[in-house]
């Protein structure tokens, strides 16, 4: 077993560490915090997956359109649901292009291979995040 | 991260790490599921309502069937219960002492929420 050296101080990876766990915390309150604000709403009946699923991680106005809550665009097209979206899809597309780069660089190892595949995902994970955030606005 | 490794992938899989690794294998699994249908559901959501193409409406008829459903339900449920578990026991190192018994916890927890969500999926699937 060889000794390691622990560099002190502040690092990608131990920053990025800490993010996974905290926006994982985070997701998990904000799924529930949706999950209510659904049920508060009067969704109580005729629920399916795809919409509990909506609701939870999503609540859009275009979104949930096929739930049975009379008027969606009622109570969620406010800005308090549009910036959980964000809060949402911000915490949820960094936290999973961040994993991605954690399991690529598990098995790309440490070669030229490696910056490549960082600003890639990097690419990859403005795009989403654009997008996303453009699909909120615009809805 | 990023070691030098010798091991191969199925010498890898002949490592017998029991529970703990099974739930590592998964919790690597179900995020690189989760992260591809999310990227692909934004993408398509935004030719929906900019374009509605042909193409979008065909992966949204994919994503809602019952048995896309159900996986799709097992990997959140389990990215979330074990992320919630190893989140916990990160941030509180004394628990991992428990690891084994925090990974039963988790079992059970997961059993009936993802059951009962599959015996429901399965029963509108099959019965229309």
């Amino acid at each position: 077993m060889n000794t390691r050296t622990v560099q002190p101080g502040f690092s990608l990876e131990y920053s990025m560490w800490i993010f996974t766990r905290l926006s994982g915390l985070g997701m998990i309150a904000l799924a529930t915090i949706g999950m209510a604000g659904a049920f508060l709403m009067g969704a109580r009946t005729q629920l399916d997956l795809a919409t509990i699923m909506r609701w939870t991680f999503f609540p859009n106005p275009n979104h949930v359109v096929n739930s049975n809550i009379p008027d969606v665009t009622l109570g969620w097209a406010t800005a308090f649901w549009q910036i959980m979206q964000m809060l949402i899809v911000i915490l949820g597309v960094t936290h999973g292009f961040n994993g991605l780069r954690v399991v690529v660089e598990d098995y790309t190892g440490q070669n030229a291979w490696r910056p490549f595949f960082r600003g890639l995902i990097f690419l990859l994970w403005i795009f989403v995040l654009i997008v996303a955030i453009y699909v909120i606005l615009a809805s | 991260m990023g070691s030098n490794r010798t091991v191969g992938f199925f010498d890898g899989l002949k490592y017998r790490g029991g529970g703990p690794m099974i739930a590592w294998m998964l919790h690597r699994i179900t995020g690189i599921g989760i992260l591809v249908f999310v990227s692909l559901h934004v993408i398509a959501s935004f030719f929906m309502q900019q374009t509605g193409s042909d193409i979008a409406t065909s992966m949204n008829i994919i994503y809602e069937s019952w048995i896309f459903q159900i996986l799709m339900a097992f990997f959140v449920i389990f990215h979330a219960l074990n992320g919630l578990r190893v989140a916990i026991q990160d941030l509180w190192p004394q628990s991992q002492m428990y690891q084994r018994e925090a990974l039963w916890l988790e079992w059970l927890v997961i059993a009936p929420i993802f059951g009962l969500t599959a015996v429901f999926l399965v029963q509108r699937g099959l019965g229309g």
